[in-house]
């Protein structure tokens, strides 16, 4: 048989677990809801003002740069499956492919977008 | 076919025999027992995790100078039974304003997404759920399914703690995973093979011995990916509150919680796996597959144990000196290591084993020793830009 159907039946019975545990405890626990036990949790204080912050602008920039690498890890590696098998120009070719995306990395250091605040 | 060389093949031969007997069409029998192969698996799975949490907090315990739980049954065994029943019992609050849903929703995908990780760990020669060939990238992918569920947590709680909490986790853990990527090509560079089966039975050396430096990063960035200290900042019990699990009781608190161990025991054995030969020990595991299991299960607890040990030992890091850490060091130098890896191999093909090894060993050596002196040289302009030279104290007589 397909050995993803495999995989996806892994999917189906690990959230059967999960589901069933939090079932479980949904049917045991007492259900008695006020106000104030539901109200959010904010140091003993009532809550003041949104509950969503503003988005720093430096998770998007982290989420870029971490995107440009995952796309690069993941074309390197077919490159690293078939090296073994390949001579010294594929070993060269893959090198230039990494140093110009570390060059983009030194980039994006230098202009300081690798900075938290 | 004996029954303890081939377990699996006996016992899935014999309930064929069973299923088609009453009636089913072979391609139903092969769904049913695959069916009942994963749900045995992952009750295993399930029973492993609530002995994890002992484990866990008896080495916490000792970490610091205690003793732990002692009081249900010997040693404290019956604990972590008794924490599932107090936390079944407990009400199942929603916090006003939450995004029902998607509440609900998180802890079973963070849940989910450690436990079809085990489909592809290979348990033993003939064991393992599915021998896929891109198992590296399945690794990641499934990985990136916890990471989704942190931010769903956090953003559906309604809460200011809980969003922030939940977006520098998150920012945390796609920033490791680049050089954690990078350093998983080093044993496809040396295996020749994404698929964690082949990987193992091309450990001859232990890959540990080939790439140390690679072994190093993999564990500092799987122990970032987890979210586990020194990293835990969202989590940490005196930082953002509980950060994403403030609004969690109960039993959805339960599964983020035994599932974070799960997935710190997962990596464990994944780190096993891929560089310290897995279920190989000089043969064992061709005598029978039990034996093999019980090779993979010590490795993984070895790694689960260097996980705590590091968790117990050190501080807890800043957030941005922890981004700083992985984007200005540890991605750098796994590039560099993977390129380092990709020449020497080449360079190295024919030559002896011992040849072999001593040049892989030396390149990761010279690796670490000059990224380790160019950090260092880095941090000295930095404190003395900020301090001012060192001044030499005259002795006063």
């Amino acid at each position: 048989m397909n050995e993803w159907l495999y995989v996806g039946l892994f999917f189906i019975v690990g959230l059967i677990i999960p589901v069933g545990a939090i079932a479980v405890g949904w049917l045991l626990g007492p259900k008695k809801p006020n106000p104030i036990k539901q109200s959010t949790y904010e140091c003993g204080i009532e809550p003041v003002g949104e509950s969503w912050v503003q988005f720093k602008a430096q998770y998007y920039i982290f989420a870029l740069v971490f995107l440009v690498f995952d796309v690069e890890t993941v074309f390197l590696f077919p490159w690293a499956v078939k090296l073994g098998q390949l001579g010294l120009f594929a070993v060269v070719e893959g090198i230039v492919f990494i140093l110009i995306l570390v060059a983009g990395l030194v980039y994006t250091w230098r202009k300081g977008m690798l900075e938290w605040v | 076919m004996n029954f303890w060389n081939d377990p699996l093949k006996i016992a899935a031969d014999w309930l064929t025999g069973v299923f088609t007997g009453w009636g089913m069409t072979p391609v139903a029998a092969n769904v049913l027992i695959a069916f009942l192969g994963t749900l045995l698996l992952i009750t295993i799975l399930m029973v492993i995790d609530i002995f994890l949490v002992w484990i866990e907090r008896k080495i916490v315990a000792r970490f610091q100078d205690r003793i732990g739980p002692n009081r249900l049954g010997p040693f404290g065994l019956i604990q972590p039974f008794a924490d599932i029943i107090k936390l079944m019992i407990k009400e199942d609050t929603t916090p006003q304003g939450a995004d029902k849903v998607v509440y609900n929703l998180a802890p079973m995908l963070s849940m989910m997404s450690v436990l079809i990780l085990w489909a592809i760990v290979p348990l033993a020669p003939v064991m393992l759920g599915v021998d896929l060939n891109a198992g590296m990238l399945f690794i990641i992918a499934a990985g990136s399914i916890g990471t989704l569920s942190i931010i769903m947590a956090g953003w559906s709680s309604n809460n200011k703690f809980s969003v922030i909490g939940a977006f520098r986790q998150v920012a945390v853990m796609i920033s490791f995973e680049v050089p954690m990527l990078a350093v998983m090509l080093i044993p496809t560079i040396f295996a020749g093979s994404m698929g964690l089966n082949d990987i193992i039975q091309s450990q001859n050396i232990w890959f540990f011995f080939l790439s140390p430096l690679a072994a190093l990063i993999f564990l500092i960035a799987a122990i970032a990916e987890l979210g586990r200290a020194p990293f835990d900042l969202a989590e940490g019990e005196s930082e953002l509150v509980a950060g994403f699990n403030i609004e969690y009781s109960g039993m959805k608190f339960g599964m983020f919680y035994a599932g974070e161990l799960l997935h710190a025991f997962t990596f464990g054995g994944f780190w096993a796996i891929m560089f310290f030969g897995g279920y190989r020990f000089f043969g064992l595991e061709k005598v029978s597959p039990f034996l093999a299991i019980a090779v993979l299960v010590f490795k993984a607890m070895l790694g689960y144990w260097v996980i705590m040990w590091v968790r117990y030992t050190v501080m807890r890091i800043r957030i941005d000196q922890m981004l700083a850490f992985n984007w200005k060091f540890l991605t750098p130098v796994s590039f560099v290591l993977v390129m380092v890896t990709a020449l020497m191999n080449a360079l190295l093909k024919g030559a002896d084993g011992w040849l072999y090894v001593t040049g892989m060993i030396l390149s990761n050596v010279i690796v670490g020793w000059v990224s380790l002196e160019i950090a260092r040289s880095a941090a000295k302009q930095e404190r003395e830009r900020i301090e001012g030279p060192k001044q030499v104290v005259e002795a006063h007589h």
